[in-house]
């Protein structure tokens, strides 16, 4: 594997590291690349996409991505397949890294059923904003709303669908015995949670 | 003389159309004025402000970082780039203020050779080059406020086209994908020459030209790429396609997309225009030259669909590589698609 660093580097110069890398190793190989901004793998996974290589992108910090190019023996840099260029989902219109905290199935204190439908309400009306937040996570009773049952769960892939990552607390999931009914986003353990929570810019809890 | 340190200029250093618009949108709105006939909340070329009813003054600036190593060339190029959104909304240029950022210690002649360039564009305009202001920085950065006047009755808006218009492209694309590779030295001379003739001429001649014919909208591709700006035109009520195999274009920046000599900015411009845009079976170099940056591109210009040849044949005559590259629709699912025709 060669591993090459491509951090403080503008584009092309990412993409043309990369290409020289490729050509070391002749043949087969993972060229493992280190970049500080998202367009930039982007424009790395595109070329990936044209050239018929396996690629994979990493989020290390704001400031470090891994794109990881798994080049397959037959695919030689000559091949240009007619593959549509990679349409890329772009979260740079994300100002901040903000991160909806749901740890309830109800919004605020009240009637029951009432509070029920302000939290629906808020994760439709969440779904309509022009910039989605980075996470979503769900603890506690929250998980009832990524899970069977759930009123939730189109608003949630709407969400989803425009770069928000989706998360429920396992522990929780499993106490309320929900761990087979994931409907949208995945499982994750607290570790992950304070670590997310940590990162963040701005925690919004309705 | 030292040739100028180039990190990716011209309009590729643009901040993203996503990006701005949200911030824009954020700002708190201003009391009504109805002579400004067009601000910002418009998305159009430049600000335009009605004074009499023949009169309106049209204002516009645009300054970068250099995105070629001679000085003089990045003066001619940075004005004609700044001078075209005059010719964009119509008008006629009359003043220009030097908008200079400028490293106190370097080679001051590096200076002046750039303002030289930039007084030549502006005197070939027929504008008067009227003052300036200069600012000790880091990086060189280069432009012109402008200053022209447009009758409010005749004023090329970018979203007034209509359906079945013809939209005709004035100047060949790839300019920002050549200019890329030649910073690290992939490319030629003669590509570049060729492409720096390019963003050296004014789209005064365009303009002039297309003030004989029914004109319905015109823009001028810059730092959004065609496919930014064509978007901007079709605003949400228009539809458009486009016909890749028309598309005037620098043959080299095909070659050196395929190597992916590709930039920061077209991936912006990609993400901006998103699921908006639709690529039946178009090759991958054609899709990021759709998308690539333009310093100093052509106009874009929706005419009646009647005049659109002729129009074509006096372009070409006048030396521009003119084509007709699209037409506009009625509103579709799909703003825009393009198709090999």
């Amino acid at each position: 594997m060669i591993k090459v660093n491509a951090i403080g580097d503008a584009c092309p110069i990412p993409v043309v590291k990369t290409k020289n890398a490729i050509k070391e190793i002749g043949g087969s190989g993972v060229v493992e690349v280190s970049v500080d901004n998202e367009i930039a793998v982007q424009n790395l996974l595109k070329m990936a996409k044209q050239k018929d290589y396996e690629a994979s992108s990493e989020k290390k910090s704001d400031k470090e991505y891994v794109v990881t190019i798994n080049v397959a023996g037959e695919a030689t840099a000559d091949k240009a397949p007619q593959v549509k260029a990679a349409q890329v989902k772009s979260d740079e219109i994300k100002l901040k890294e903000t991160i909806v905290v749901i740890d309830s199935d109800k919004m605020g204190e009240g009637d029951e059923e009432f509070s029920k439908t302000l939290l629906k309400g808020f994760i439709y009306a969440l779904s309509s904003q022009d910039i989605p937040p980075a996470k979503i996570i769900f603890y506690n009773s929250g998980v009832r709303m990524t899970t069977e049952g759930s009123a939730s769960i189109e608003d949630l892939k709407v969400l989803e669908n425009a770069g928000a990552k989706i998360y429920s607390c396992g522990a929780c999931l499993n106490n309320y015995g929900l761990t087979e009914k994931l409907l949208v986003g995945e499982a994750t353990n607290m570790y992950n949670i304070v670590e997310y929570l940590l990162a963040a810019d701005l925690v919004v809890r309705p | 003389m030292e040739k100028l340190y180039c990190k990716g200029g011209g309009c590729t250093a643009k901040l993203g159309a996503g990006i701005l618009s949200h911030i824009l949108e954020r700002l708190p709105k201003q009391n009504f004025d109805e002579n400004l006939i067009i601000g910002f909340d418009a998305k159009d070329d430049a600000a335009v402000y009605k004074l009499t009813e023949d009169v309106a003054f049209v204002q516009t600036l645009d300054f970068f970082p250099p995105m070629v190593e001679d000085p003089y060339t990045f003066g001619q190029i940075a004005a004609a780039n700044a001078l075209s959104d005059i010719y964009a909304m119509g008008g006629e240029v009359k003043t220009a203020l030097n908008i200079v950022c400028f490293p106190q210690n370097s080679d001051l002649n590096q200076l002046g050779e750039i303002m030289r360039g930039g007084l030549e564009k502006v005197k070939e305009a027929g504008g008067v080059l009227a003052g300036g202001h200069s600012i000790d920085d880091v990086d060189v950065k280069y432009g012109l406020s402008v200053t022209g006047v447009v009758n409010p009755k005749k004023i090329y808006s970018n979203n007034t086209g209509k359906p079945g218009d013809k939209l005709i492209l004035t100047k060949k694309l790839g300019v920002g994908i050549i200019c890329t590779a030649a910073r690290i030295g992939e490319t030629d001379e003669e590509t570049l020459n060729e492409a720096i003739d390019s963003m050296k001429t004014l789209n005064k001649y365009a303009c002039e030209i297309s003030k004989k014919y029914n004109i319905h909208a015109c823009t001028d591709i810059t730092g959004f790429g065609f496919l930014g700006h064509l978007l901007e035109m079709m605003d949400n009520d228009k539809s458009c396609e486009i016909f890749a195999s028309q598309i005037p274009v620098f043959e080299k920046a095909k070659a050196l997309a395929d190597e992916f000599l590709i930039t920061a900015g077209g991936q912006r411009n990609r993400n901006h225009v998103g699921d908006n845009v639709e690529f039946d079976n178009i090759a991958f170099a054609m899709e990021e030259i759709l998308f690539d940056p333009q310093t100093s591109g052509g106009l874009l210009l929706a005419v009646d669909k009647d005049e659109a040849n002729l129009l074509v044949e006096e372009l070409r005559k006048a030396n521009m590589p003119a084509a007709i590259v699209g037409e506009i629709k009625e509103k579709e699912n799909t703003t825009i698609k393009v198709v090999n025709k």
